[in-house]
């Protein structure tokens, strides 16, 4: 019965230094999450400026670009997989990983090579392990991302969109990431990057915003050699932001659901403590009792 | 005389916005500077500086690697790779 007592009162205090640490991690995740988004906000007026141009060149001159052309001459596509560096987000990085296995799956389905370029410890080592061959993978960054990043990122891509057929060139480039809804809700997507469709921007182009007829310095086609891998830059930035912002979420959420579970814990093992211990006394009194009426029968 | 709006933006962020009488920036092909009513242009950008004359005050710099200026409806918007320097005059500009 002692013994009992003893390991409920363990348990407790183990639970205790567990929730405190998931205290922590989700106050950590929160106060991250806010520059995390202040960091996509202020992507955009970039990204928006971006868009404009391109779709300002794309409308008013009929050059073609590599970039803006399907490529037949080889059946290779890559994926790019946002994820993770840790753990500790729930099923953020598993669903990434799920929506890529689809990707791969539909591709393959479909006669497709795939290539696989990984970034975020989680799904690197996920796929490490599996001994599935990696393009490239990038680690270390996921919670926040800089501009660096996205750029070697991005110019291993557009490297591999480039290249020969023979050289391991490939003919789309896809990407996951979970993109960034609000606080409780994130959800993994899968977008093609290359080759491009310049999106008419969403929002910007109503009657009363006509894109104006441009000069270009110095030519169409050489602004647009300029633009577009910018271009391509600042959607993986974007992608790589929004995928930021969501596993920090993610986290928040699961470290918060997991601090709650360490309370409903303790509070268990509390009921079973003083269960024990109320046993414990019950037996300790009629051990006297029943020895005090054997004394007393016995005179 | 004439003013026009300009915004300088990186890709972490917008550097600066305001508005000013003249705007000369490194393109590809040399020196072009701008004033309002340009016609719309989109010009690209080497590593240069870029030098904004407000209306009353000094001229504020920035060196610049690489991007591109979009010029229409009298604002200039002027995307970089990354600014290299503060601009030497922004006490002046309060």
């Amino acid at each position: 019965m002692a013994g009992l007592q003893r390991i409920y009162k363990q348990r407790i205090k183990s639970t205790q230094s567990l929730k405190k640490m998931f205290r922590a991690q989700e106050l950590i995740a929160a106060s991250r999450i806010g520059k995390a988004r202040d960091r996509v906000t202020m992507a955009t007026p970039y990204s928006r400026a971006i868009t404009r141009a391109v779709s300002a060149v794309a409308t008013h001159t009929n050059v073609s670009h590599p970039f803006l052309v399907d490529r037949t001459d080889t059946n290779r596509v890559a994926v790019l997989v946002i994820a993770s560096d840790r753990g500790m987000a729930g099923a953020y990085s598993a669903n990434v990983i799920r929506e890529t296995e689809r990707l791969v799956q539909r591709l393959t389905d479909e006669g497709r090579e795939v290539a696989l370029y990984v970034s975020g410890r989680r799904a690197v080592t996920y796929y490490t392990f599996r001994g599935r061959e990696l393009a490239g993978e990038w680690s270390g960054h996921s919670d926040a991302p800089s501009t660096e990043v996205a750029g070697e990122i991005a110019d291993a891509l557009l490297g591999a969109f480039t290249a020969p057929a023979d050289q391991g060139g490939v003919a789309e480039v896809h990407v996951v990431f979970t993109q960034f809804v609000n606080m409780v809700s994130q959800q993994a997507r899968v977008i093609r990057m290359l080759p491009l469709e310049v999106v008419e921007g969403v929002e910007t182009h109503d009657a009363a915003d006509q894109l104006p007829l441009y000069e270009f310095e110095p030519e169409p086609a050489v602004v647009l050699d300029a633009l577009l891998p910018r271009y391509v830059r600042a959607r993986i930035y974007a992608c790589l932001l929004q995928a930021a912002a969501s596993e920090l979420a993610a986290r928040q959420r699961a470290m918060h659901t997991a601090t709650e579970n360490a309370e409903d814990l303790i509070r268990m093992y509390t009921r079973l403590a003083n269960q024990a211990r109320q046993g414990e006394i019950t037996q300790e009194i009629s051990e006297i009792v029943s020895g005090a009426d054997a004394l007393a029968s016995a005179s | 005389m004439a003013e026009f709006e300009i915004d300088l933006v990186a890709t972490d962020g917008k550097v600066w916005s305001g508005t000013a009488r003249q705007l000369v920036a490194p393109s590809v092909d040399g020196e072009m500077g701008i004033l309002a009513g340009h016609t719309p242009v989109l010009a690209v950008l080497r590593p240069g500086e870029i030098r904004v004359y407000p209306g009353e005050g000094a001229v504020q710099r920035w060196s610049v690697d690489g991007g591109f200026l979009s010029f229409d409806e009298n604002r200039a918007t002027i995307v970089v790779d990354a600014v290299s320097s503060e601009p030497q005059s922004a006490a002046a500009a309060h």
